[in-house]
């Protein structure tokens, strides 16, 4: 790993942490639930990339998978959530 | 090649995808900050959606095919996982705000196209 790859990383990785607390005002503080569930999924797709820049840090393959199974795990909780907040049940 | 070393331009180009993705998503955090209601508040995330993650799958693409000296592709699973399912949550959610709204009569709701006389039959095992 470079210096000039491990530093962009490195600032990389800070901007998502920076991101992740500014989302999480917003669902801290949200005035609806759907910007607390919207806030959630923001910070789920936030995690995914986060796994994602780690999986290039250390040049492995494991965080890959483990990014595809955040985002599965983030749009099956955003779903549910809205679909409860449409209808007041998950599943009819 | 050494599994050490990398072309010059190809780490130029992987920091430059990273670095454009840490400000989309700074973007979109910070949008979602700054918008005024939902409606507005919807639109911020996509920046993350699209931009930040088409730039971080280029760059690792473009990272693990320098690597290994073939073309990587596994990492394009997440564009098009995202692509399939960021639509559903964005409808659900929208859908999910309008109801909301209108219940409790949250000015500038646009009125349903069929408005409902009745409420719905309620017979489902509740």
């Amino acid at each position: 790993m470079s210096p000039l790859l491990s530093g962009v990383i490195t600032f990389t990785l800070g901007a998502y942490g920076v991101a992740i607390l500014i989302a999480l005002w917003r669902m801290l503080r949200g005035p609806t639930a759907q910007d607390r569930v919207l806030a959630l999924d923001l910070i789920y797709i936030i995690g995914m990339l986060i796994a994602l820049v780690v999986g290039i840090r250390y040049t492995s393959d494991v965080y890959f998978a483990a990014a595809l199974l955040i985002a599965l795990f983030g749009f099956v909780s955003s779903a549910a959530m809205g679909k409860f907040l449409l209808r007041g049940e998950v599943i009819e | 090649m050494s599994a050490d070393t990398l072309p010059f331009w190809v780490e130029i180009i992987v920091a430059a995808l990273l670095i454009l993705s840490a400000v989309l998503t700074l973007g979109a955090s910070w949008g979602l900050i700054r918008m005024r209601n939902f409606f507005q508040r919807m639109h911020p995330p996509a920046l993350a959606y699209v931009g930040a993650s088409w730039c971080v799958t280029f760059a690792s693409i473009i990272y693990f095919s320098a690597r290994s000296q073939g073309l990587q592709l596994h990492v394009w699973l997440i564009i098009i996982l995202l692509s399939i399912t960021v639509p559903v949550t964005a409808v659900l959610l929208s859908r999910a705000a309008l109801f909301r709204g209108r219940q409790v009569g949250q000015p500038g709701m646009p009125p349903a196209l069929h408005p409902r006389t009745a409420p719905p039959a309620n017979d489902g095992g509740r």
